[in-house]
């Protein structure tokens, strides 16, 4: 067990409680910038689309783990974000511009859905939030002029500064640009967290009347919160749409947005962590899936694509022995293991045992 | 210039009323208690104070000016700080998270220098800090200062709460029944608080009670209250004696009879 | 006339809405879980009464396919509950609406597996027979529809009210502590209320199955039953129905008079303005927390 002498109030306000800690993460990000020469193009590719996952999931994650609004509706935002990043290129706006400026309107329109439906809580605002990504989806056919339909859009190479991101040319480069762009949201979340309005969003998260109390304006909080978290999530969506090449309106479906919600609370719901450790199993389970089948499929001599949807089916399965068995999240067991080997061998069996905690109805506001 | 005056102020809640009439000011520098039975509108004037209720009719002053046209989220910038009956802390925040969000009214920092992390919300942050540090240091809270809410004692969490108002620096603090669930040692501890938010810190306080010893100890002016309505004023000496106090509280031979 | 045929139809399409929604707030009402996989639940009994009832397959009468279907279906919602939904006691609201969904997406895959993804049809004795009156055609099956929906929702609504261990339900949603200490044995209850939610899942999955055709992705419909149950306040049986309805109305009303593809949209452009003007839906079930 490490003791963290704290001696100044800075220790509480830096991005990294201790030394190691930074050394551990420096070392991560090392990992991180070096893995296209290992990995090769193939690889790297699929590491790129987990970054772009983690970035739409971090947005996500800020809304649910932070300020307690859950959404089974991103998927929307994301489309906004892809959308309108394309068609600002296709306009004469560079790239460097023009994510942004998608984020921006990502961000505006998430606050302008957020404002009339503040006053909803729990089940009603995640419905309300899927009936605009059905919504979406039809709204994105109806608008063909503009979105071409099911025809899509087609987004051009990502270029800055006469450097071209060509997915299948570069591929490397587009990793690390889109690594830059994971790191500036982990930046911007983090700040969020430590600074006066990531407090905000755990008060409204934990009690909306003690919040007022305290000279929070509710309504306004959970808006901020939902247009910073589409802002990134609609810089993940654009990313996504780039990354595609051609998307319509099934790349940004309910299916994804479900996935995404799926996807942080296997991580560990209010944690930048859980937000890429579930990337990590949302990029990577389906192609294992296809692999260990395939891997199968040749070692007993049948016939595995006999059984359609098998992905779909084994998926499903998992996560329901990953929330049946670890409620917490994939973060929450790490937290486990490293306090188990940081204690050792000292640890007890129900250290974490969960506290038995009787649920009230939430029908009273 | 009273620090808070309600006037007249009526609130019905349908065909109930819960508070009638009712007129009292608490003046700066003060400990004012509100007594009386369950239902007797205590914590309802409470709620009208923080906005959470607006009266039927009347008005609640505060230095002097009307606060019925603010909402509620507008108060605790006024100078006016509240802890709850059945404690509303934020459960998966840390008692220093808590306090630190009392200290949200002096927040100077808007979105984008937060988001960037300016040198100026560092600054920011360690002033908030400090004054949060002030607190638990008066209240004797360093030992749990990194603790999460959802695991501490009851007894605990009561005095966080005392904290997180604090923090807020208000003019004007609303205890809603401070010592009620907490041991005779416990209720010395808040005494001595209260005694000392009055005398060192310069705040008014503005308190539910039921326990009288603590009224009687800390208070120096008493309304008491029955059915919403109010029935004596004074110092706690003279409210206790009060028949119509104890005619509200023991019930009358008349009632008895009938 | 024909507006009057376009209305019956779409009540009998909202009773099949209802029905799901019903489900939804059966369990929400009385263990403040959210069922996602409750369409799901559907297709399985329309799955489980074809198979019984078609003359290809088990060929049993029909009143007795259904009746197995309705128990079969009970008895994966107890053993749901008993196997998955306990495990989650104590846990957030959230891990549960990840279970289900999840759920509902192994369900899909089963029925894939089972029956295949070929649109079926049940044979079922009402198909094809209709009164007419004057220029008005109607159909056996949507009468029928019609008529057990507000039977079994009347039903559900008084055993909610009336009933003790309605009463117990209800009671062990508001706060599971207090009603271990008054005795009500919480964990049977909620078994029992999944139990009921299979059932009435299996009696919607045999009236939508006796308008058309199913297949495993019939249970997809859950995301427009949930949008009916939200519509109506999600914990008011009788607010099912109404968000049911609704729906149900403003489909073909939306493709007929303004355009195809804004019916598809409809539904939850009313769901999203119902909720601005009430936040907790048509009948609300929320309270106002004392402090």
């Amino acid at each position: 067990m490490r003791i963290v002498f704290k001696t100044t109030y800075e220790a509480d306000i830096r991005l990294f409680k201790h030394g190691a800690q930074g050394f551990w993460y420096a070392l991560l990000l090392i990992v991180a910038i070096a893995a296209p020469f290992i990995l090769g193009d193939f690889l790297t590719g699929e590491a790129t689309n987990v970054l772009i996952w983690a970035i739409c999931g971090m947005g996500l994650m800020l809304l649910v783990g932070q300020s307690g609004q859950a959404s089974l509706g991103h998927a929307a935002f994301m489309a906004i974000g892809a959308y309108s990043c394309v068609l600002l290129e296709s306009a004469g706006v560079p790239f460097i511009l023009a994510l942004p400026l998608g984020g921006i309107i990502t961000g505006i329109a998430g606050g302008l859905f957020a404002m009339p439906v503040t006053r909803l809580h729990g089940i009603y605002l995640a419905i309300a939030t899927l009936a605009v990504s059905v919504m979406m989806e039809d709204v994105i056919v109806l608008a063909e002029p503009l979105t071409g339909g099911v025809n899509g859009l087609m987004a051009a190479d990502i270029e800055i500064f006469g450097i071209n991101f060509n997915r299948y040319g570069n591929a490397s480069g587009l990793y690390w640009l889109i690594l830059a762009i994971a790191i500036l949201i982990v930046l911007a979340y983090r700040n969020i967290q430590r600074s006066p309005l990531g407090r905000a969003f755990a008060a409204v998260r934990d009690s909306e009347i003690s919040a007022q109390a305290m000279g929070i304006n509710v309504a306004r909080t959970k808006a901020m919160a939902f247009a910073i978290s589409t802002f990134m999530t609609g810089i993940g969506g654009a990313l996504m749409g780039h990354f595609a090449g051609v998307f319509n309106q099934e790349t940004f479906n309910l299916v994804i947005s479900i996935n995404l919600l799926l996807m942080i609370v296997i991580g560990g719901l209010g944690t930048i962590h859980g937000a890429f450790l579930g990337a990590v199993v949302i990029g990577f389970l389906p192609q294992a899936i296809a692999f260990a089948r395939d891997g199968l499929g040749h070692l007993f001599h049948f016939d595995s694509i006999a059984i359609p949807g098998l992905e779909t089916g084994i998926f499903g399965t998992i996560l329901i022995l990953f929330i049946l068995f670890e409620p917490l999240g994939i973060y929450g067991r790490w937290v486990k293991i490293r306090t188990y080997f940081e204690l050792f061998p000292f640890a007890r069996r129900d250290m974490f045992r969960r506290q038995k905690s009787y649920l009230k109805t939430e029908r009273i506001r | 210039m009273s620090l808070l005056e309600l006037k007249n102020v009526t609130l019905k809640f349908g065909g109930l009323t819960a508070v009638n009439d009712v007129s009292f000011a608490v003046e700066e520098g003060e400990v004012f208690a509100l007594v009386g039975p369950n239902g007797a509108g205590k914590s309802t004037i409470f709620n009208m104070i923080s906005r959470f209720y607006t009266p039927y009719s009347g008005d609640i002053l505060f230095e002097g000016r009307s606060i019925l046209g603010k909402a509620p989220h507008e108060i605790a910038g006024l100078g006016i700080a509240r802890t709850f009956q059945n404690i509303e802390l934020f459960e998966q925040a840390s008692v220093l998270q808590n306090m630190l969000v009392g200290r949200y009214t002096h927040r100077r920092s808007n979105f984008l220098t937060e988001l960037l992390f300016t040198p100026f919300v560092r600054r920011e942050e360690h002033r908030h800090r400090e004054a949060v540090e002030k607190a638990i240091d008066f209240l004797d809270l360093q030992p749990y200062r990194e603790k999460l809410i959802a695991g501490l004692p009851y007894g605990v969490r009561k005095v966080v709460e005392m904290g997180r108002a604090l923090a807020i620096q208000p003019k004007l603090l609303l205890l809603d029944e401070p010592a009620s669930g907490l041991s005779v040692e416990e209720t010395q501890d808040v005494a001595f608080w209260i005694e000392d938010i009055k005398k060192v810190m310069g705040i008014t306080v503005l308190m539910v009670e039921h326990d009288m010893h603590l009224v009687s100890s800390v208070c120096d002016r008493v309304l008491a209250l029955a059915d919403g309505k109010k029935l004596a004023l004074g110092t706690p000496r003279e409210v206790q004696t009060d028949p119509r106090v104890v005619e509200a509280y023991l019930g009358s031979d008349t009632e008895e009879a009938a | 006339m024909d507006l009057l045929q376009l209305l019956i139809s779409g009540l009998a399409n909202g009773c099949v809405y209802g029905l799901i929604a019903l489900g939804f707030v059966l369990i929400y009402k009385a263990t403040e879980a959210v069922n996602f996989a409750q369409g799901d639940f559907m297709m399985l009994g329309a799955f489980l009464t074809l198979t019984f009832a078609n003359s290809n397959e088990l060929g049993l009468p029909f009143w007795l396919a259904c009746i197995l279907a309705v128990a079969v279906m009970a008895v994966v919602g107890y053993l749901v509950e008993a196997l998955l939904i306990r495990r989650m006691f104590g846990e957030s609201q959230i891990a549960i609406v990840i279970l289900t969904i999840s759920l509902g997406i192994v369900l899909r895959f089963l029925a894939g597996v089972i029956w295949g993804h070929e649109p079926q049809s049940l044979q079922s004795p009402l198909a094809g027979k209709e009164v007419r009156i004057g220029s008005l055609v109607l159909g056996f099956d949507d009468m029928t529809i019609i008529i057990v929906t507000l039977l079994l929702t009347l039903g559900l609504y008084l055993f909610f009210a009336r009933t003790k261990i309605g009463l117990a339900m209800q009671a062990a949603s508001q706060n599971q502590l207090a009603a271990y200490y008054m005795g009500i044995p919480v964990k049977r209850v909620h078994a029992l209320v999944w139990a009921l939610a299979g059932g009435v899942a299996a009696i919607a999955g045999i009236l939508f199955a006796a308008k058309g055709t199913i297949d495993p992705s019939t249970g997809l419909l859950g995301i427009k039953a949930s949008a009916a149950a939200i519509i109506g306040g999600f914990g008011s049986l009788p607010g099912a129905l109404l968000g049911g309805l609704i729906i149900g109305l403003v489909e073909p009303l939306s493709s007929r008079y303004v355009a195809a593809g804004v019916s598809q949209i409809m539904p939850y452009l009313i769901l999203l303005i119902v909720l601005i003007v009430r936040p907790h839906g048509l009948l609300s079930q929320v309270r106002a927390k004392k402090v």
